[in-house]
């Protein structure tokens, strides 16, 4: 944000902050290592507000649960501006000095009256009040969220949204407050940070800019095209247009991944040519015509992770891949000799010696250094710099240093997916602490906590449809019908179901989600589908 | 918070209802970490939410006095409601007698067993209900009803004395007093149990001095059986609340400096300088701090405190404001025990009508003095009147004493600075205000200052509860009571209760003060004086006194779990004859015990476990031979 793909704060000032907002998060399940931070800070008096439309075991920590209806982020964070700024507890020097955009925000905010906003969201004024204020006066404050914000149709206008608020009250680019998108594994913000990204080189850099990309250029010797690649989604446009024939997938399982199944197959399936490196053999790698046995990166290669506080940190092989199983590096370098380039052999270090000759933000990141530091931070641009911990201090500066923050006006617009009489109840996704996505590689092992895949209901729908506890029943949406075990949950309000990816085998969850994408972030929707729920022997007797 | 409830046990709807309708009276707090409000779209928790684990044990009584045990189902729900993990839950609840965690009949009557009641033919009766109704802890035939024995009910003047539990939609909590077979067995058939109102207006006879010409001479008992102790009205006009208002001219300060010239000291058993405790606990810098009154009056032959509270409430409402406002607390907690349904009820209701009034609250008489008072029972565990255990009993944890140092002084309650004080200790602070602390200082004698209370119970004619100012011997006392009951001679007293010793008839002209009494070898404890004529069988009485101990040892610490159990069997063993060795052998065994249980115990349980079993074995040389 403001020009870094990062969050702004590291762990630590999670630890030591006054106030802590998890937006469209279950960290307590989701990010266990993250919530060990939030709950120290918790232990030390530290208010948790989560603003989630489940009653999640987050939300069992938390000192004030906001259960908003799903997709209505925009209109409770715009009636939280609102109350901020009726209520005269903005931060007007920081918004003078570091911002721009105000007034034009302040406008958009007008309408979103507690009152107005209680319609949108379904959360009592009373609430939306009260997190508006605990948020404006807290000393320090952390704002965090994750996929309940970024797997919406609206994805990008739900963080400027957040962001907005962090400008309102200047909770950002100090120590301890500061706006903290979660990542959901050990290292997508490595993988966004080491360009694999269609519109961004390793360290940030912008494909269409020029300059960006000559020292690229110089480095690898070859021009690197102008302009953006495409996108998941635009893949997959592409392939519907015939455009595109061929895919090597690396360490991604789209079979079962991506919404909506049954077109994800059926463009797959109409490939002329597939290749995927993955660990496991996948539902994707099954369907491809050339599959790359891949190590495991945390235990069976050399090289480094970034965590969702841009800390780049060691990892270090400590056992050989198994059977045909290859480093992806070496898998990588043959490639390219097979395609006319010769790389040599590259050990992990030379690579990131290469990143580091090319990347501002890790210049300073030497594998001794991060030996020797237990990792470090980026921007980490000489040597000598000791990383950093926190970004945008520059915010703060008198002038402040480089561009102004700009708010960004957005309005709320109600999921694609709108519910109906013939589609009444609203499904949202998510994951559980013990599986991970499509269970490559959690679904290997076994757990006391799991239960196979369910749809979890509010006890009060299951009577009303006559469905007992635990009995299969079928759920149709507008993309398809699956069947799957009704499983009451408390944690949910009547119309409201939830089921996980974790099992596709079994119960493909995504032949029921929307495909319909944030046109900036190219993401799905995953968690706002309209569904209704059937008894299966009603129908069939 | 990460709560893992019990797989499959689902709560009634009454079950909810009752925990709902119960948790809506505590406070303003009105949501809940897990149960939504009335819209279910906010959930107030955390650190609300785990700050109400003080309302665990109110919670298990209350759904213990509707449905008369504790559901898993129920007990599900009220964890999801205060946040608390089930199975610390369950550690709790398992903790006390009157807590039932399997279905029981909702009629249970507790019949007193214990010393005082032993005395008066409690075994007899036991007998007659087993044979006539079925044994102990067995259901009736219609599921109705249950009897078990219990342990002091604290009704040693009215003994033998019975505790009765009525669950149901609308509770009764009550007590049999003076109990015949007939009595009981009609309760537990299901006839309505009415109270006996021992109150004359005349005197109360459970305190023979105020029915007769000494009265004018008592301070503490000066209202008892005169006044009407639901009436703050009767209160005031016989001088009540003149305390509190010359105590709030005084200032804190003037308060601290007459309680401490008054040389008052603990009248609970442990005799600690009252004013340097107050002192100790109003110099802190850690806020807030605390107040407890420990009327969690348990030990055997003890009842001076539920008298007082029974008959004069008001009175502990004033020496507790007073107290609160000399030691800079706001909030201000009574811990009753739970056998005394009664003083429960006087107390809460003198609560609620002196904050009606203005005499507790944010402004206290217009003086911008605020303090608050609220009643917590216990369920049934001898341990809680330790100061510690009351905490933890109170903020919703097993009963079990705490490691000292820290005091409570310094990290009482909720870990803050607490005054805990004895009910009668409180009651004295009043004639301590009123007539000064040097006044107090000058009655009584060189190390016991003002007057006590004993609590007389046993074979003598008037048994009750008898103010003497401190000098006087415990024959005086016996004189005042009548003497032995049916002219029979007198074998021993027991002094001090179960935790006490025995004396022989030689030892009467001990003077009752805390150094006469230290001087042979005993303690005046918390007042008891028993007396046993020549028909009692001692060796009996010492093996229900060691059963007591070993049934009451809360478990928490080795020396005091394991002696107790094994000072018993050793005394078995030489009650029945098949010693392991020598008599002498065995007594050897009973010194070791005691010298461990004194040395390592946590607490005074374990620490005095062996003192009145000792004293037995080498005054009245029980067990020595062979019978």
């Amino acid at each position: 944000m403001f020009g870094a793909g990062g969050g702004t704060s590291s762990y630590r000032e999670a630890e030591e902050t006054d106030l802590i907002v998890l937006w469209g998060s279950n960290a307590r399940e989701t990010h266990p290592i993250y919530f060990h931070h939030v709950l120290k800070a918790v232990n030390r008096g530290a208010r948790l507000f989560v603003v989630d439309p489940r009653r999640t075991s987050s939300a069992q920590w938390a000192d004030v649960w906001l259960g908003l209806d799903v997709g209505s982020d925009v209109a409770l964070a715009n009636a939280v501006g609102r109350e901020i700024i009726v209520n005269d507890l903005h931060n007007r020097s920081f918004i003078d000095r570091a911002t721009s955009d105000f007034e034009s925000y302040r406008q958009s905010v007008e309408p979103y009256s507690l009152a107005y906003a209680e319609r949108l969201t379904g959360v009592p004024s009373a609430a939306i009040r009260e997190l508006a204020h605990a948020y404006a006066r807290a000393d320090r404050a952390q704002l965090c969220w994750t996929l309940g914000i970024t797997e919406h149709h609206n994805a990008v206008e739900n963080v400027f949204a957040l962001i907005n608020l962090g400008l309102l009250t200047g909770h950002v680019g100090r120590y301890g407050s500061g706006l903290v998108p979660l990542r959901g594994q050990n290292n997508v913000q490595g993988g966004g940070d080491m360009g694999a990204l269609p519109n961004r080189l390793p360290g940030g850099y912008d494909v269409e800019n020029a300059d960006d990309r000559e020292p690229f250029e110089r480095c690898y010797g070859v021009s690197i095209p102008a302009r953006y690649g495409k996108r998941l989604d635009e893949m997959f446009d592409a392939m519907e247009r015939g455009e595109m024939h061929a895919l090597y997938v690396i360490g991604e399982n789209p079979a079962q991944s991506e919404a909506d199944s049954h077109r994800t197959m059926r463009l797959l399936n109409g490939l002329d040519w597939m290749v995927v490196q993955d660990i496991f053999l996948t539902r994707t790698a099954e369907m491809a015509d050339v599959v790359f046995p891949a190590s495991a990166s945390w235990c069976e290669t050399e090289g480094t992770v970034t965590s969702s506080e841009r800390r780049v940190q060691r990892v270090r092989k400590a056992i050989d891949p198994p059977g045909e199983a290859r480093d992806d590096i070496d898998i990588l370098c043959d490639m390219a000799s097979r395609l006319g380039q010769d790389w040599g052999r590259l050990s992990a270090e030379s690579v990131w010696d290469e990143l580091r000759g090319l990347s501002a933000w890790h210049r300073g990141m030497s594998y001794a250094r991060l030996e020797a530091l237990d990792g470090l931070a980026w921007p980490c641009p000489a040597e000598d710099h000791p990383g950093s911990p926190f970004l945008h201090a520059r915010l703060w500066q008198d002038p402040i240093e480089g561009k102004r923050a700009p708010f960004h006006a957005v309005q709320h617009h109600p999921p694609a997916d709108a519910l109906t009489d013939d589609f009444p109840i609203r499904l949202t996704t998510g994951r559980r602490l013990d599986s991970y996505n499509t269970g490559v590689q959690s679904s290997g092992y076994s757990s006391p906590l799991r239960w196979g895949e369910t749809i979890d209901i509010h006890a009060a729908d299951g009577h009303r449809l006559g469905i007992a506890d635990g009995e299969l029943v079928r759920v149709i949406s507008r993309r398809g019908t699956i069947e799957a075990p009704a499983r009451f949950d408390s944690s949910l309000r009547p119309g409201l179901a939830f089921m996980t990816m974790h099992f596709p085998d079994e119960v493909a969850t995504n032949i029921l989600t929307n495909d319909v994408v944030d046109p900036r972030s190219g993401t799905a929707e995953f968690k706002a589908t309209a569904i209704r729920v059937e008894k299966i022997n009603e129908r069939a007797g | 918070m990460d709560i893992h409830l019990i797989p499959g046990a689902i709560p009634s709807e009454s079950e909810r209802d009752v925990v709902d309708a119960f948790l809506a009276t505590q406070d303003t707090w009105d949501h809940s970490p897990f149960a939504l409000g009335a819209d279910d779209r906010t959930v107030h928790g955390g650190h609300a939410g785990r700050n109400r684990r003080h309302l665990l044990l109110p919670t298990l009584r209350t759904v213990q006095n509707r449905f008369g045990h504790i559901s898993r189902g129920a007990m599900n729900y009220l964890c999801e409601r205060l946040n608390v993990p089930p199975a610390e839950a369950y550690g709790v609840a398992s903790f006390y007698a009157l807590l039932t965690l399997e279905p029981a009949p909702p009629l249970v009557v507790h019949v007193c067993n214990d010393l005082a009641c032993h005395l008066n033919g409690a075994d007899r009766l036991c007998a007659i209900l087993t044979e006539q109704f079925g044994p102990a802890g067995k259901p009736g035939a219609d599921g109705a009803a249950m009897w078990k024995t219990s342990p002091c009910l604290g009704l040693c003047e009215c003994s033998p004395a019975a505790y009765v539990q009525q669950a149901g939609e609308s509770p009764v909590e009550t007590v049999l007093t003076s109990a015949t077979s007939e009595s009981i067995l009609g309760t537990l058939r299901g006839h309505p149990v009415t109270e006996i109102d021992r109150q004359s207006g005349k005197g109360h006879p459970s305190a023979p001095q105020t029915m007769g010409a000494e009265r004018s001479a008592l301070r503490l008992l000066t209202r008892v059986g005169r006044v009407d102790p639901d009436s703050l009205d009767d209160y005031r006009a016989s001088g009540g609340f003149a305390a509190l208002r010359l105590a709030f001219e005084m200032g804190p300060n003037g308060i601290l400096r007459e309680v401490t010239d008054s040389g008052l000291q603990g009248r609970g058993g442990a005799a600690f300088p009252t004013g340097r405790k107050w002192q100790a606990v109003a110099s802190s810098p850690v806020h807030p701090h605390y107040l407890v009154a420990n009327a969690d009056e348990s030990e055997s032959g003890t009842f001076k405190d539920r008298l007082l509270m029974e008959a004069d409430p008001f009175a502990l409402i004033e020496s507790m404001t007073i107290a609160g406002f000399a030691t800079g607390c706001k909030q201000g907690y009574v811990y009753i025990r739970g056998e005394y349904p009664h003083a429960a009820q006087r107390i809460q209701h003198a609560i609620d009508s002196s904050r009606n009034r203005g005499f507790l609250g944010a402004n206290i008489l217009d003086q911008g003095v605020e303090f608050d008072i609220e009643v917590r029972q216990g369920a049934g565990a001898y341990i809680c009147g330790e100061e510690t255990a009351l905490f933890n009993s109170i903020e919703g944890f097993r009963g079990e004493p705490r490691n000292k140092p820290p005091f409570p002084t310094e990290a009482g309650l909720f870990g803050k600075p607490t005054v805990v004080n004895n009910v009668e200790t409180l009651y004295s602070v009043l004639g301590i205000i009123l007539s000064g602390g040097g006044a107090f200082a000058r009655s009584g004698t060189a190390g016991s200052k003002g007057t006590k209370l004993f609590c007389v119970s046993g074979h003598v004619e008037h048994p009750g509860v008898y103010e003497l100012p401190f000098g006087a011997t415990l024959r005086d006392l016996l004189g005042q009571s009548g003497g032995v009951r049916g002219g029979a001679s007198l074998q021993a007293v027991l002094l001090g209760g179960a935790a006490g010793s025995f004396l022989t008839p030689d030892e009467l002209d001990v003077a009752l003060t805390y150094e006469g009494t230290r001087a042979i070898g005993a303690s005046l404890g918390s007042g008891v004086v028993m007396v046993l004529d020549e028909r009692v069988d001692l060796q009996d009485f010492v093996l229900r006194i060691a059963a007591f101990f070993r049934d009451e040892s809360c478990g928490q610490c080795v020396p005091c779990r394991v002696g107790t159990q094994r000072q018993e069997e050793a005394l078995l063993r030489l009650a029945s004859g098949a010693t392991n060795g020598t008599r002498q052998n065995e007594i050897r065994l009973i010194d070791d015990i005691a010298r461990v249980m004194r040395d390592a115990s946590i607490c005074g349980l374990g620490t005095t476990a062996s003192v009145a079993v000792q004293s037995a074995i080498a005054k009245f040389g029980v067990f020595q031979h062979d019978r």
